[in-house]
């Protein structure tokens, strides 16, 4: 990190402050200790900070917002730094504050079933805070054993239960957040709604970009009684996201319902040995959650469903333990590619259902014309697909021809009416995508409301919303919503 | 689209002639307000469906389509809105809907509106067109633009189309009822809920505890062995009621307050007049002529908010937010529309 002479002219009296405010050691210079906080999921974009902030204290945050907003220094908010989309990835100028340090669960309200966290607690020691009381938090990604809560609100991250438990959105009631001016405003309340505006629900898969949570009071649910998992083999993905249309159709709404293809399934079969038949075209993995008479019923009433639709085996597993080997291979599927592949590049895109079959013939063709094989992993229930994409980063050009690919699974996602991005956030890895799922006036309403919050564009800059000349230089490949070209013609 | 362009003409014109709008739908939240300002921009001929598909859980409408059409298509296909939205009058639409952000008795079991707000179409009050959200269940490109227009009373622009998630009608519903008073009430319900009992309303009023169960009929025959109490028959008019304010606890002009609470929070000490609670204790009525300043404390110690919903004679009453949140606020609105011909006055506590 090479800085002018000028800079220490700014910058001095500036980390001078910085270190008076941080406890010892709170303040990283070396390059050595900055290495690890250039990235995040994101492996392929790093950039260092100038410094790197881990308070253990609110106030310190408020301390150092207000520093930063008096030196116009940009600020990047990291938790556990699982983010695949390059939204903690740092700016070069810039701070890089990390919320590690505010770890504690503050309190847990048995009675109002909710819990107030720090922003650096991890999505699944929440849970195991409260199992004891009959309660768990329901978002569940699969990065839960790492991921913060604090992450999870910026990105409005969901999980294999979200279909039926929601998305962080459902799941929290209020935080505390420090704007740019260092300001604390409680957005949200004890109670089920709040006067004005829902800027809660603002806040939440935004990114860092309109202020650093440092609370959350998260909603806990009652522990269902009983959860049973199904596994049905399929000989295609079309049949089988039918059968899943069927299921949702009929009035079940399954605590959990995934689908992977076959290259998936093999992948993960090498890596876990859950059982998957390896020679199925995609698999289900249907979870049924409730009383447990009433899942019972449910469990019957599904695997007859889905031989009726098509399935060439359903298996129900035997016991909790089974019900675990299932989805540890769902649960595996990304390191579990990362077995057969020295890269991978993990897409994500929602689209409706009902185009599934047409997409993945899509992307299978896509696949073909980059020379790049793409293993498929899908939240059958709510849309939501993780195209793998692998590669080999030493072998010249692939990592472009993969992010390339990348780019046209999410332009395709888009056609068919879907979205860019359904939990991994916008980041810098979609910038372009953003050129194409929004109209320019579209993105100039996301920068007006980000002016509301932070007029300077110092929290998080260059992430999620593209320059307007970005998108110009793109050249207009709008496709908006499913609509064709010419949105402007009537049609009947 | 020529409903959309003709409102966007009614935008431009009101911003060069420098006239607010009144959006009006069926006019039937009108209750809320004491009287509107600006020239009417009706949504009427902005109605229809424009997609429904009940295995993706989605169904899109244009924002002035009569919540009355809505839930028949879904009822059609045996499926509902999770939050039980009120029907004041026949002319509700599902843009009125969301704008004012009322759910039912159902809310704190499935969820508010905006939990299920998927996407929307509207124009902001520069005049332009645009859409946020989408039609899928899993979105987070860009800031969540569509849901902020879930209770924002049309401040910040004018619902065209909606896209909402929707779930399944419960195989059967019963209704149970319990004697107890407030305190012991909101102690059991708040207990019962640590449980997946497929609970879906509670209501409380003079000694009497409702509660709705809706579910599985296996799921609803356990819970009904392990909760007891009696079983109450033909309940569907008395949950309508709650809903849609017609129960006779909210006629007359005596002042409505709404105290918005945590559920288990104990009875008020303050204002000792009779009450009708619901959504497990977090929504609380009340009826009277009280100082504002004295429901508003009794509100801020139960770490809540009270409003005055109707029958007020002065300027608005209730819990106001901190000044830098009505900043925030202000900004925000400015965002949407900076020339503030939107709805003016429908905020009043927050954007004044």
């Amino acid at each position: 990190m090479e800085h002018t002479p000028t800079d220490h002219i700014k910058y001095g009296p500036l980390k001078a402050a910085l270190r008076q405010i941080l406890p010892p050691g709170g303040l990283l210079e070396d390059q050595e200790a900055l290495r690890p906080y250039e990235c995040d999921g994101l492996m392929a974009k790093r950039e260092l900070p100038l410094w790197v902030a881990l308070p253990d204290a609110v106030d310190q945050i408020q301390q150092i917002m207000r520093l930063c907003h008096r030196y116009h220094l940009p600020v990047v908010a990291r938790g556990a730094g699982t983010s695949l989309s390059g939204g903690a990835m740092p700016i070069a100028n810039g701070l890089l504050l990390s919320l590690v340090k505010l770890n504690r669960i503050i309190e847990v309200d048995g009675p109002n079933r909710v819990a107030r966290v720090e922003p650096g607690v991890r999505n699944a020691v929440i849970t195991e805070a409260v199992a004891n009381q009959g309660l768990y938090y329901a978002p569940d990604p699969s990065s839960q054993i790492a991921c913060t809560i604090g992450g999870n609100v910026a990105e409005n991250a969901g999980g294999l239960h979200c279909l039926k438990y929601g998305l962080t959105i459902h799941n929290v009631l209020k935080v505390k957040v420090i704007t740019i001016e260092g300001e604390m405003l409680t957005i949200g309340s004890d109670s089920l709604d709040a006067p004005g505006y829902d800027l809660l629900a603002l806040m939440m898969g935004s990114e860092g970009m309109l202020g650093i949570v440092v609370e959350v009071t998260v909603r806990l649910l009652p522990q269902p009684e009983t959860a049973r998992l199904l596994l049905a083999a399929f000989d295609s993905v079309e049949v089988a996201g039918d059968a899943v249309a069927a299921i949702i159709a009929k009035g079940l709404i399954p605590g959990g319902l995934e689908m992977m293809d076959r290259l998936a399934i093999s992948a993960a079969e090498e890596f876990v040995h859950a059982g998957y038949p390896v020679d199925a075209e995609a698999i289900l993995l249907c979870e049924l959650d409730g009383t447990r008479d009433e899942v019972e019923a449910q469990v019957a009433e599904t695997e007859a469903l889905l031989l009726e639709r098509g399935a060439t085996a359903v298996r129900v597993a035997a016991d909790e333990k089974e019900r675990q080997l299932f989805w540890s291979g769902r649960k595996s599927a990304f390191p579990a590619v990362g077995r057969i592949s020295p890269d991978y590049y993990c897409m994500d895109g929602t689209i409706p259902r009902r185009h599934l079959g047409e997409v993945l013939g899509q992307i299978n063709a896509l696949s073909r014309q980059y020379d790049l094989r793409v293993a498929n992993v899908f939240h059958a229930g709510d849309g939501n697909l993780h195209p793998l994409i692998l590669y080999d980063a030493n072998k010249q050009g692939e990592l472009e021809r993969a992010e390339e690919l990348g780019g046209k699974i999410l332009e395709v996602c888009v056609e068919v009416g879907g979205t860019i991005t359904g939990e991994h956030g916008v980041g810098v890895e979609k910038l372009d995508q953003m050129c194409v799922q929004f109209t320019p006036l579209e993105l100039d309403q996301f920068r007006k409301v980000k002016s509301a919050f932070d007029p300077e564009w110092l929290l998080n800059p260059g992430k999620v919303i593209p320059e307007n000349h970005r998108c110009a230089e793109l050249g207009g490949m709008h496709v908006h919503r499913g609509q064709t070209r010419h949105p402007e013609i009537e049609r009947f | 689209m020529t409903e959309t362009r003709g409102i966007q003409e009614q935008v431009r014109e009101a911003l060069s002639s420098e006239t607010p709008v009144s959006i009006v739908g069926g006019n039937t939240k009108s209750f809320l307000q004491h009287s509107p300002v600006g020239d009417k921009l009706e949504m009427k001929s902005c109605q229809g469906l424009v997609d429904y598909e009940p295995s993706e859980l989605v169904i899109t409408v244009r924002g002035g389509t009569l919540l009355m059409e809505v839930e028949e298509i879904l009822n059609n296909a045996g499926q509902m809105l999770p939050f039980e939205p009120p029907r004041f009058g026949p002319g509700s639409t599902i843009g009125g809907v969301v704008a004012s952000g009322f759910s039912g008795p159902r809310r704190p079991f499935t969820g508010a509106i905006r939990d299920f707000v998927l996407g929307v179409g509207l124009v902001n009050g520069r005049g332009e067109a645009l859409h946020f959200g989408g039609r899928v269940i899993k979105n987070v490109a860009g800031y969540d633009l569509s849901r902020l227009m879930a209770g924002a009373m049309g401040t910040l622009g004018v619902l065209t189309e909606i896209s909402l998630k929707v779930v399944p009608r419960p195989e059967v519903e019963r209704s149970l009822r319990f004697e107890f008073e407030l305190g012991e009430a909101i102690t059991r319900v708040n207990q019962w809920l640590g449980y997946p009992y497929p609970i879906s309303a509670t209501a409380w009023e003079e000694g009497v505890l409702t509660l709705r169960l809706s579910g599985s009929s296996q799921g609803v025959e356990a819970a009904t062995r392990k909760l007891g109490g009696a079983v109450a028959e033909d309940l569907e008019g008395y949950w309508s009621s709650l809903r849609d304010l017609t129960h006779p606890f909210f006629s007359g002009s005596d002042p409505l307050w709404r105290f918005s609470l945590p559920p288990a929070t104990p009875p008020l000490k303050a204002p000792e007049a009779p009450s009708l609670v619901d959504w497990g204790g977090a929504q609380r009525w009340v009826r009277g002529r009280y100082p504002s300043s004295m429901m508003i404390l009794a509100a801020e110690e139960a770490r809540g908010w009270v409003t005055l919903v109707r029958g007020g004679e002065g300027p608005p009453e209730g819990s106001v937010l901190p000044d830098r949140m009505i900043t925030l606020h202000r900004r925000v609105k400015e965002a949407f529309d900076p020339q503030g011909i939107l709805n003016p006055g429908r905020l009043p506590l927050v954007l004044g």
